[in-house]
């Protein structure tokens, strides 16, 4: 009688090798995906040759025939579509540029007044942030353009601030520099101050790490920020005029314009995302732990010193991510200018050129690229800057 | 010998009050308000402004408001004239959708009412039940009592869907009871899955099966042109936020997987869509989808808008979710390993129960914004709700009441989205207990 052979677990199928099963289903997914993409190109073209519209980008180069009511650069109906399409996009940069700056600041005065010890301070803004978060941005924009901005009297009845400033229906009208001859020693006066302001910084920083003798390089600075330019404006003879808008026949002439639109888009987003950004600045002030505040009054920091060299730099690495989201969203807002007629890239370029030249696949993929490319950057260099102030772990 | 002064009390005091200026509602004035000269400043510049601002909103709403008539004529005073509410109200809340079938949105509100409210009973015995309603029959039961129409069913067809369908939601039953057949059994999943795949390649509901078909008509055609206002509103978010969350599950866990390919395409997929705004998806959405599609297959706008904001909500539920399961500790996983699990079952009983709870507040965050959002489809022409205010507020014989429209389309979105935040700042409270 021969003995049983030793048991032997049967040899694994092919199939329950995790690297067989892995590329399995990476190539079932590709094929997949490749498919799906096979099926709307071939779809797509058989559609356009259909309609019998040309697919690729020489219509950008056709007249365009239209005008547009706002523009940063010359722009006339004889021009092409790259023309539109770049006046399109420097709107679109102007509106979130402006606010941008407008949404920090007001954002950090909410932040801040929330965390005010007086109660109706604080529940000014705790009512500000409730209810301007939880209303929609396009309602906001509406209510501001047809519901404030239009309603406004002519320009014979402009709502008038120092006799400069003037608001009516027909848009902003500000005093609008006009520089004249001999304006660039202040431009370079300031650059001059600027540079010789960096060197200082980085000299006194030396000078403390190796004597602990502190410099008030802030004063300094300023001062030399303010007091340079002065001067060369002072040497030149003030080389920059103010032109004042003034009421001739029915509008205005003269001094800069902002047209109704670009003021109901810029007061619109900026106070929205200003309750989002408030919230962050809360959030990140209360998230400086209070030993922290506790140890600076130890070592005798006073509250300018403690504000500055301890909380804000912490509450800043908590502030900054949340915040560069918000940059993100304002930019991609702006977009909401096409309900109100802003002739930003959505409106002239996706809107306009697209229904004049039925060109969607190009256009849309245009556009796209745009925005995802402004993100991309946005949140690259945001990226860069908190890398600067992140945390060094020793 | 003068009498020495008493150096030691013998019997004991009564403890003082305490100041008067540091209790009760003076001493709260004096704390909150008046703590020093600045407060003090600021107090009053605050109490000066909300003069200058509340007394002109309160006279403008109710005091010089006109509440009641029905024309234009009816607003002589100076304030708000409400009457234009009054008179567009079933527009606002319907689109123009047909009067005699306005009770069938209202069944479908109620439906929706009742299961939320079963769903929210704790220790309701069939809650399993309810959510399984909630999530897939009510969208079949809810999308044909608005829209309605002609049903042309094949037989063969839907007893091919029927077996598939009904098989995974048994399978899926099983498993939450802890059913023998279910614990013992393999997946089941994929050979539903492949069931699918092969009958959408046969031709899926293309395919006609005419000797098997039944036609029925229980409810006339309303269609999807005539929807709108808060209806439309209601609609577009439930969608978006139904069909983003299984889709967005998916991609978080594509985009965690270890599979290098499965990734790159879920990271591409979510930062694309990231990184647009909802308008050029929503442009997109009614430009392109046409082109998309094999001639003769046409959507009509709402499903390209709907499948525009679905889309566009995934790439967002997915961050959300992915949020969730990098908050899983990785012992979850290796126990689940060590269990014998494979990804499906360690994604589906151990990490995704845990990582969804942790992460409702997100997704309920994540609902505002779509509900917010959704007043962007009018750009491409649908009314909802602000869509339908700005149109009266344009109507020839109502010019000029656009802040009522605003004000009151306003005062809706902010209860649904304020509420909404208040319950997810409710729940992220009380899941922050746990630890």
């Amino acid at each position: 009688m021969s003995r049983d052979p030793v048991e032997r677990p049967p040899l694994p199928s092919v199939w329950q090798s995790p690297r067989v099963r892995a590329l399995a289903f990476q190539g079932l997914a590709l094929a997949l995906l490749l498919g799906f993409g096979a099926f709307i190109v071939g779809n797509t073209v058989a559609n356009l040759s259909k309609q019998g519209i040309a697919s690729g980008f020489g219509f950008m180069g056709t007249t365009a025939g239209f005008g547009i009511s706002m523009s940063l650069i010359e722009y006339a109906e004889e021009h092409s579509y790259f023309r539109v399409f770049i006046v399109g996009l420097l709107n679109t940069l102007l509106v979130s540029a402006i606010g941008i700056v407008l949404a920090t600041l007001l954002g950090f005065v909410l932040g801040i007044m929330r965390l005010s010890p007086n109660w109706l301070v604080a529940k000014v803004a705790a009512v500000y942030v409730e209810v301007v978060r939880n209303l929609p941005l396009l309602l906001q924009i509406f209510f501001w353009y047809f519901g404030i901005l239009r309603q406004l009297p002519g320009p014979r009845q402009s709502v008038a601030l120092f006799d400069s400033v003037f608001l009516n229906n027909r848009g902003l009208f500000t005093p609008e520099p006009v520089p004249e001859p001999g304006f660039a020693a202040i431009p370079g006066a300031l650059l001059v101050a600027v540079v010789v302001s960096l060197g200082l910084a980085r000299w006194a920083r030396r000078r403390r790490d190796r004597t602990g003798q502190p410099f008030h390089t802030v004063y300094v600075a300023l001062g030399l920020l303010i007091g340079l330019p002065m001067l060369a404006a002072a040497a030149a003879g003030f080389p920059l005029r103010w032109e004042y808008p003034a009421l001739e026949g029915f509008n205005f002439v003269g001094g800069m314009e902002l047209i109704p639109e670009l003021v109901a888009l810029v007061v619109a987003l900026s106070t929205y995302t200003a309750a989002f950004i408030g919230e962050i600045v809360r959030a990140g002030i209360l998230g400086v732990n209070r030993g922290q505040i506790e140890a600076a009054q130890a070592v005798g920091l006073r509250r300018g010193p403690m504000l500055r060299l301890v909380v804000l730099p912490q509450a800043l690495r908590i502030i900054i991510p949340p915040l560069t989201s918000q940059y993100l969203n304002l930019t991609k807002n702006s977009s909401l200018a096409a309900a109100i007629a802003y002739p930003d890239l959505v409106l002239v370029f996706a809107g306009t050129v697209l229904m004049q030249t039925g060109q969607a696949v190009e256009i849309i993929c245009i556009t796209m690229a745009v925005y995802l490319t402004l993100s991309l950057t946005i949140s690259l260099f945001m990226n860069w800057y908190n890398r600067g102030i992140a945390l060094v772990e020793r | 010998m003068a009498p020495r002064a008493q150096a030691v009390e013998s019997s004991t005091r009564e403890a003082l009050l305490p100041p008067v200026a540091t209790v009760g509602a003076v001493g709260w004035l004096r704390r909150n308000l008046f703590s020093s000269p600045l407060n003090t400043a600021l107090t009053f510049a605050v109490l000066y402004l909300l003069y200058l601002a509340i007394p002109p909103l309160v006279r403008w709403a109710f005091l010089d408001a006109d509440w009641v008539g029905t024309s234009r004529e009816a607003c002589r005073r100076e304030g708000a004239c409400w009457v234009f509410i009054r008179v567009w109200f079933e527009r606002l809340m319907y689109g123009l959708y047909p009067r005699e079938d306005l009770w069938r949105i209202n069944v479908g509100y109620g439906l929706l009412a009742a299961a939320g409210v079963l769903l929210f009973v704790p220790r309701f015995p069939w809650r399993h039940w309810v959510g399984l309603f909630l999530f897939v029959g009510y969208p079949i039961v809810a999308w044909y009592l608005f829209a309605g129409g002609r049903v042309r069913l094949s037989l063969v067809n839907a007893a091919v869907l029927l077996v598939l369908v009904g098989g995974a939601v048994a399978r899926f039953v099983a498993t939450l009871r802890g059913a023998r057949w279910a614990r013992a059994g393999r997946g089941g999943y994929p050979v539903v899955a492949a069931g699918l795949a092969a009958w959408l390649v046969v031709g899926g509901w293309g395919l006609g099966y005419a000797p098997l078909t039944v036609s029925f008509e229980l409810l006339p055609l309303v269609e999807t042109r005539l929807w709108g206002g808060l209806f439309l509103t209601l609609v577009i978010a439930a969608v978006g936020i139904v069909g983003s969350l299984p889709l967005g599950v998916l991609l978080a866990l594509g985009r965690r997987s270890t599979l290098p390919v499965v990734r790159m395409i879920c990271v591409g997929f979510i930062e694309v869509w990231r990184g647009v705004p909802l308008i050029t998806v929503l442009f997109m959405a009614s430009n392109m989808f046409p082109l998309f599609m094999p001639e003769g297959v046409n959507f009509d706008k709402l499903l390209r808008a709907l499948a525009g904001v679905t889309i566009f909500a995934s790439a967002y539920m997915a961050e959300v979710v992915r949020g969730g399961l990098q908050a899983i500790p990785r012992g979850q996983y290796e126990a689940a390993e060590a269990l014998g699990l494979g990804y499906w079952r360690t994604m589906g009983l151990v990490v995704l129960p845990q990582a969804l709870r942790i992460v409702i507040p997100g997704i309920v965050n994540n609902f505002i914004g779509l509900f917010k959002d959704s007043t962007l489809v009018l750009i491409i022409g649908l009314f909802d709700f602000l869509g339908m205010a700005q149109a009266a507020a344009s109507n020839a014989h109502w010019l000029g009441f656009a802040v009522e429209g605003y004000v009151f389309t306003g005062f809706g979105f902010w209860l649904f989205c304020f509420g909404m935040s208040r319950y997810s700042q409710h729940l992220e409270r009380r899941l922050r207990t746990g630890h």
